[in-house]
């Protein structure tokens, strides 16, 4: 029960995949217009992230080494695939709002991060947890950075209408919305934000002596924290070291 | 001819995959540091996505279409773009060793990057046909390589200046991608 526990908190709060590792920011940018858009997308990464852990972690002795990555992504993309006609013939408002982001959750670094960093080396109760926790932290990430900019950018919340807006024509006082802040720009906008906190964040949590865990995403160190860098069969450049790297290459190939 | 027109502009600026769709963030944040490297990396995205378009729309034209496995879309069209970048990277690195110095690097990180499946997605659930699709598989990708020089060019120049603490690093990149994103906005009444 305890290791249960242990690993819902590592995914809600120790090891938040949005707030601390900074994954999944392709989604994080694209659906977070609505807190409801936010919520929809997190929780159908949560049931395919669970799931795909279920069952990678239960194969883990059975798929060879050298082509586990493919098999990842077999088993993530039929996931997905469900999860798409569930939202589509049950929630077909949230479907249309979501768009091709549905489908695109089969890329989403997290779910195939976990299944190498997690499921592919631990038993199926821990592996179904922890993708259930790295899910809810990403839901409740989504739901927050969506529901900022719903309140800024719309007055709304959920759906409602919690400031009630000016309007100039009847000289009534009210709230004014920001509306970049639900467009494209105000996505970066907020991240960016969200980024400067965490930073500030991240340098008291070292200097009390507790480091937070270091990002893992593009936003961390280039493609050396990149979950697929296993795949990648050691020829990812690294961005820094990148030039020196490919003249070693054509050494060898000469 | 006129759509094709269309569909070149509208992919490419009007809605740029980065700025406005969001696909393709990882390599448009992690490579952009220098000019020349970001426009290997965009030159990499425009072969990969260019041929992923074309391989993916045949495959669902004649084959998912015909047989009413269109449902298996995402699952056939992943593994089909994994494999071809590994198959291209084999056949640049064998027989056009020249093009191979200049992208190969590249080709790895694109194996899993979103927008080359974003594309694939979208020529479907637009319905275009083979033509349209390697048209605005290309256009996609010519708009990926305009931003990620862009900014490539914005991050040289704001490595001399003096950016307060907490937006050292990605935050300050990511502000200047926000902005990007509003200048782009303004040619949506282009189309």
């Amino acid at each position: 029960m305890n290791k249960i526990t242990e690993r819902l908190y590592n995914g809600i709060i120790k090891e938040n995949p949005t707030f601390v590792l900074m994954l999944g920011m392709c989604p994080t940018l694209a659906v977070t217009t609505s807190a409801v858009n936010g919520l929809g997308m997190g929780l159908s990464s949560t049931v395919v992230l669970a799931l795909s852990n279920l069952i990678i972690s239960a194969l883990r002795n059975i798929i060879p080494d050298r082509v586990r990555m493919p098999a990842f992504i077999v088993v993530v993309a039929s996931f997905v695939t469900i999860v798409q006609f569930l939202v589509q013939g049950f929630v077909p408002s949230l479907y249309a709002s979501l768009g091709i982001y549905i489908p695109l959750i089969v890329v989403n670094c997290i779910i195939l991060g976990r299944a190498e960093s997690y499921a592919s080396k631990n038993p199926p109760i821990p592996s179904l947890f922890d993708g259930i926790g790295m899910g809810l932290g990403f839901t409740m990430s989504l739901t927050i950075i969506g529901l900022v900019r719903e309140i800024l950018g719309a007055g709304q919340a959920f759906g409602k209408q919690i400031l009630p807006l000016a309007d100039s024509a009847a000289g009534k006082a009210g709230y004014t919305p920001i509306s970049i802040f639900i467009l494209a720009p105000g996505a970066f906008f907020v991240l960016s934000l969200l980024v400067a906190v965490m930073n500030i964040v991240r340098k008291n949590a070292e200097l009390k002596g507790k480091p937070l865990p270091a990002p893992q995403g593009c936003l961390g160190e280039g493609c050396t924290g990149c979950s697929f860098a296993a795949s990648c069969t050691g020829k990812t450049p690294v961005i820094a070291t990148e030039e020196a790297k490919t003249a070693d290459d054509n050494k060898k190939e000469e | 001819m006129k759509t094709l027109l269309i569909i070149l502009i509208s992919s490419s600026i009007v809605n740029n995959v980065v700025l406005s769709q969001f696909l393709g963030l990882c390599p448009f944040l992690g490579v952009s540091k220098k000019t020349e490297t970001a426009a290997g990396m965009g030159g990499a995205v425009i072969f990969v996505i260019t041929i992923a378009s074309f391989v993916t729309s045949i495959i669902y034209k004649f084959i998912l279409g015909p047989t009413g496995l269109d449902y298996l879309q995402t699952i056939v069209f992943i593994l089909v773009i994994a494999a071809l970048v590994q198959f291209v990277e084999m056949f640049l690195r064998k027989n056009v060793p020249s093009l191979y110095k200049s992208l190969g690097v590249f080709l790895p990180l694109i194996t899993t990057n979103c927008a080359v499946l974003g594309v694939a997605l979208n020529n479907v659930s637009d319905g275009y046909n083979v033509l349209q699709s390697v048209v605005n598989g290309f256009a996609t990708a010519v708009g990926f390589t305009i931003a990620i020089v862009i900014m490539a060019g914005i991050r040289e120049k704001i490595e001399y200046n003096d950016i307060p603490g907490p937006f050292k690093g990605s935050a300050i990149v990511l502000v200047t991608a926000g902005l990007m994103a509003m200048a782009f906005f303004g040619f949506s009444g282009v189309i």
